[in-house]
């Protein structure tokens, strides 16, 4: 097992772990009745129009498998394909830093904001940057930040976290944005109605003058293609296109996993993306460049290549396909368990079902051990993936790791664990199993049924029947076992 | 055709009215059906749990077990879904390649209740008699793990006197999970809540499904909420006859 | 170790240096490429099929689109600027002057203008690169009678003149003929935003109306100007 050893992302800078539990976060999140009817609201929305737009497109299943193994073959040589990269964007006048984690990525960019003398910069909405915490490391160097992604300045004037990959404030709904608006906005007028249409016209206002005057801009990247040196962003408002083109200096923080390897490659990427994400048929505007264009756009270009874990991830060949995540969220808008906790309770930028299977690989899944076991094994998130990672496997297989690292950590077996090898060993005994069955049934069983049939017996349960019992009642155990019945008849 | 039940552990302990369901339906449309004593469980939970070690003397179990059967039928689309898709990857991870072709072997020849019914042996009208108002949960893995598609609602749209509704949001998880209504019980609650309120929604008598333990969720659900429905497995539904009715 | 050192160096080791690691570039593409989609659907001789799904998909993003003929662009424009109250616009070099003909617009030439000159101008045309039907995008690539990224971004009002010979089926044709070397904006629909609730509400950062001109043969029917507007963008 290679992943062994292989540096993760360090604990104390960003935002990759939660301070609490997933099921202990989740409880808080789904007392929240006005979070789940927002989230319940926003999620069938978009399920909605994505299966629109997916079913125009006749070949999405040949597109979907395709995408996969361009994802597959940039992961098997990344080493090469980054080194391509490299050449590419240097030849066209950019300059490429490489990051082994969030603290180097941070420093780095913190250095280069520094150099142009610049107190200001304004961001395009980058899950790399969240992830590694870039707007608290430029501040405490003195530098402010200005998210211009509508959901990403509702999340910063809010003092909120994201809860959602494509859109971080998915759980606030339209009058929560107003009063955050009135109460955070600088100038903001203060007759403003939970209009979105104003609070859009709003978000334009206040960003204007930003746009207009800011000298450097830091973003992250959708794509970069590996034989051309080209990087892209796509997006909606027009924000990322103000960013990429305005500033004199632009800066990109991309994870080393998002390359493509020829400019072709986007024949794929640029259908399956818009319409999985916002169940576009094409997102308003998509930007590309490849280095410096002269006269054209920012005279400065750094890249920021980001590993901070990635390189952990990959080196499990059972869990490195989370590294061909093209950060859609369509699994979060179709997974029942987000739908009815949000993001929040992840505790990670990664939340969702891709969260569940990233996060941990990312930090090593001794720091976001409740994450693989955040899901029902439904496989809808699977169903909707367009680069087909096999969410569910790969949850299943870290549920090993989980458990094999508490092991390594304990001289004793875990209950769970013993629980588990003890069924196992009456499971594969033919008479042990058969008398087991039927003690059950006789016994114990039936007095468990009717306990949890009465509100106030039900509550001296112990766990985990007791997890059970707080919403169910147990069901009547039979007359006899089948096995029993079987045996009788012949 | 010779058929051996797999009855599944936790029908075998809790639900054996399924089982027997399942064999008298099978024996009416002419088949053989045979129960072998030495069947426990296709270590589905421990597979899932992150238990593959504990998983893989299950697994053999199962695999030898059923070596030598035609036909091997199981009224449960999660543990089908478990054998087919998990048992020859699991012995490959420990290195168990003989296990694994075995394990293919059998899987191949392993069926849940509406794939072997509609696909092996081409009935969709089974003779069943059912006069109640039914709302039909498709079960995540008979939907996306083994994609059984409408075999059930065509197996139960066949059926004498009975008045199919559909579930709305029928597609969407029931909340059991397996270990999971246990680790993450809160959230299993408030995904149960949504199926049970859907249920409701139907003024159905009866909710149906293919799997026993999703069925244990959903009616641990009906009888806590006290709502006026009860589960039945389909195995039940489509055993049922004017001869024979199942009691509702 | 350097920083590039060091992660390369991990790369390797996640992957291990083996027989198993598949060559680059290896993937076996099974979807409509380019000209496939255009073969299947829209056999040889049907461009106005084309035209007619590119038109229907920018209204559908509510954009507004004028057909006329290659005589009839210089009165559409002008109708157009009128009706948007147009008073000064931004023209590229190489966008064709006679267009303008019966415009009364101030217009303004981009010497390299700062952000702020340009977001004091009211409107901007230009031409562009090509079009997508199936998904009712335009590519600019800031070629002839486009300029540069910043001016089709920072006024209010975007006007794109497209020929009915620039208009591709789908992303792979678009793919195939783009030169990665240009800076390339794809606009699909004036600027909008999906943040509140995941309802899109048109017009945040960039501009808020798209017009645009589509040019057709004079030999076709389509000849004489005909005007498609999203419903709401005519109430």
């Amino acid at each position: 097992m290679t992943y062994l050893g292989m540096p993760t992302a360090p604990a104390g800078v960003g935002q990759l772990r939660g301070t609490e539990s997933f099921p202990a976060a989740a409880e808080t999140a789904l007392a929240n009745g006005q979070l789940r009817r927002n989230l319940a609201n926003a999620t069938s929305t978009i399920r909605a129009k994505r299966a629109a737009v997916v079913s125009e497109v006749p070949d999405w299943q040949q597109l979907r498998a395709a995408a996969a193994a361009i994802k597959d073959d940039v992961l098997a040589n990344l080493d090469s394909y980054l080194v391509q990269l490299e050449a590419r964007v240097t030849e066209q006048g950019g300059v490429v830093h490489w990051a082994r984690d969030a603290t180097e990525a941070n420093r780095i960019v913190t250095e280069l904001v520094a150099a142009t003398g610049a107190r200001e910069v304004v961001k395009v909405k980058s899950m790399a940057t969240q992830e590694i915490g870039l707007n608290q490391a430029l501040e405490e160097a003195g530098i402010l930040a200005y998210e211009t992604d509508l959901a990403e300045l509702i999340v910063q004037l809010g003092d909120d976290r994201p809860s959602h990959i494509l859109v971080p404030a998915i759980h606030r709904n339209r009058t929560e944005i107003r009063d955050i608006f009135l109460a955070e906005m600088a100038g903001v007028h203060p007759g403003l109605t939970d209009d979105p249409p104003a609070l859009a016209e709003a978000a334009r206002t206040y960003l204007r003058q930003k746009f207009l005057t800011a000298k450097v801009a830091i973003s992250g990247a959708n794509f970069a293609i590996a034989d051309t040196g080209t990087l892209m962003v796509v997006e909606s408002e027009g924000n990322g296109r103000m960013c990429l083109t305005l500033p004199r200096t632009l800066i990109t923080v991309m994870g080393i996993e998002k390359l493509l390897p020829t400019f072709s490659d986007l024949e794929v990427f640029l259908q399956l993306l818009p319409r999985s994400s916002t169940g576009e048929r094409m997102n308003p505007y998509t930007s590309m460049w490849t280095g410096v264009h002269p006269g054209d756009g920012p005279q400065e270009f750094h890249l920021v290549l980001l590993d901070n874990g990635r390189t952990a991830t990959l080196a499990d060949d059972r869990g490195r396909a989370a590294l061909r995540c093209i950060r859609c969220s369509a699994c979060l808008n179709v997974c029942p368990v987000y739908e009815r906790t949000g993001g929040h309770a992840y505790g990670s930028v990664y939340p969702g079902p891709i969260g569940a299977v990233l996060s941990p690989q990312l930090t090593g899944v001794a720091d976001n051990p409740s994450l693989p076991f955040a899901s029902t094994l439904c496989g809808a998130c699977y169903d909707v993936c367009p680069v087909a990672i096999d969410i569910p496997s790969m949850l299943v297989h870290l549920r090993g790791r989980v458990n094999a690292d508490k092991a390594a950590g304990h001289r004793l077996p875990v209950p769970e664990a013993a629980g588990m090898a003890a069924a196992s060993w009456a499971m594969r005994g033919r008479r042990r199993w058969a008398w087991l069955l039927r003690a059950a049934r006789l016994g114990r069983w039936a007095r468990l049924a009717r306990l949890s049939r009465s509100r106030t017996a039900r509550r001296l349960l112990p766990p985990p029947l007791s997890s059970w019992t707080r919403s169910r009642d147990l069901p009547e155990p039979p007359a006899q076992t089948f096995r029993d019945w079987w045996a009788e008849q012949r | 055709m010779r058929v051996a039940l797999f009855a599944t552990c936790l029908v075998d302990g809790l639900f054996p009215d399924v089982a027997r369901a399942t064999v008298r339906l099978l024996r009416r449309l002419g088949h053989q059906v045979e129960f072998r004593q030495e069947q426990s469980c296709c270590g589905q939970m421990h597979l899932n749990t992150g238990y593959p070690a504990e998983a893989l003397p299950l697994i053999r179990r199962q695999v030898e077990v059923f070596a030598d059967c035609e036909a091997i039928v199981a009224p449960s689309g999660s543990c089908t879904g478990a054998i087919r898709h998990q048992y020859a990857d699991t012995a490959r991870r420990f290195g168990d390649e003989r296990l694994a072709v075995a394990a293919e072997a059998v899987a191949a020849r392993t069926y849940e209740l509406s794939e072997f019914l509609v696909d092996v042996t081409g009935v969709t009208d089974v003779g069943g008699y059912f006069p109640h108002r039914v709302t039909y949960h498709p079960t995540c893995h008979s939907l996306r793990l083994l994609r059984v598609g409408d075999k059930p609602l065509a197996l139960l749209r066949a059926v004498e006197g009975i008045d199919l509704v559909e579930l709305p949001g029928a597609e969407s998880c029931c909340g059991f999970g397996g270990t999971f209504a246990l680790k993450n019980s809160a959230v299993s609650a408030a995904m149960l809540a949504d199926k049970v309120a859907a249920v409701a929604a139907t003024a159905a008598s009866v909710c149906s499904a293919g799997d026993s333990s999703c069925l244990m969720h959903i009616g641990g659900g009906l009888s806590r909420l006290r709502v006026g429905a009860r589960t039945m497995h389909l195995a039940e539904i489509l055993a049922s006859t004017r001869t024979e009715p199942a009691l509702v | 170790m350097t920083a590039r050192d060091e992660v390369l160096g991990r790369i390797r080791s996640a992957l291990g240096d083996g027989p198993s690691r598949p060559a680059a570039g290896a993937v076996v593409r099974q979807y409509r490429r380019a000209g496939a989609a255009a073969a299947e659907e829209f056999p040889a001789g049907s461009r106005s099929d084309l035209v007619e799904l590119l038109v229907d998909r920018l209204v559908d993003y509510r954009a507004s689109v004028s057909r006329t003929s290659p005589d009839g662009v210089a009165g559409v424009l002008g109708r157009r600027l009128a009706e948007h109250g147009i008073g000064s616009a931004l023209v590229p070099d190489g966008f064709p002057q006679q267009w303008l003909a019966d415009s009364a617009v101030e217009r303004h030439s981009d010497e390299a203008l700062t952000p702020a000159q340009l977001d004091r101008i009211d409107g901007v045309l230009c031409t562009c690169r090509l079009a997508i039907a199936e998904t009712g995008t335009i590519v600019l690539d800031s070629g002839p009678g486009q300029g540069r990224r910043a001016v089709s971004l920072v006024p209010d009002y975007l006007l794109i003149v497209l020929e009915a010979g620039q208009v591709v089926a789908g992303v792979p044709e678009a793919v195939a003929q783009l030169d990665p070397t240009r800076p390339l904006t794809w606009i699909s629909g004036p600027s909008a935003t999906s943040d509140i609730e995941l309802n899109r509400v048109e017009g945040v950062h960039g501009p808020r109306t798209l017009d645009v001109i589509l040019i057709e043969d004079a030999e076709t029917p389509a000849a004489e100007v005909r005007d498609a507007q999203a419903p709401e963008a005519i109430a």
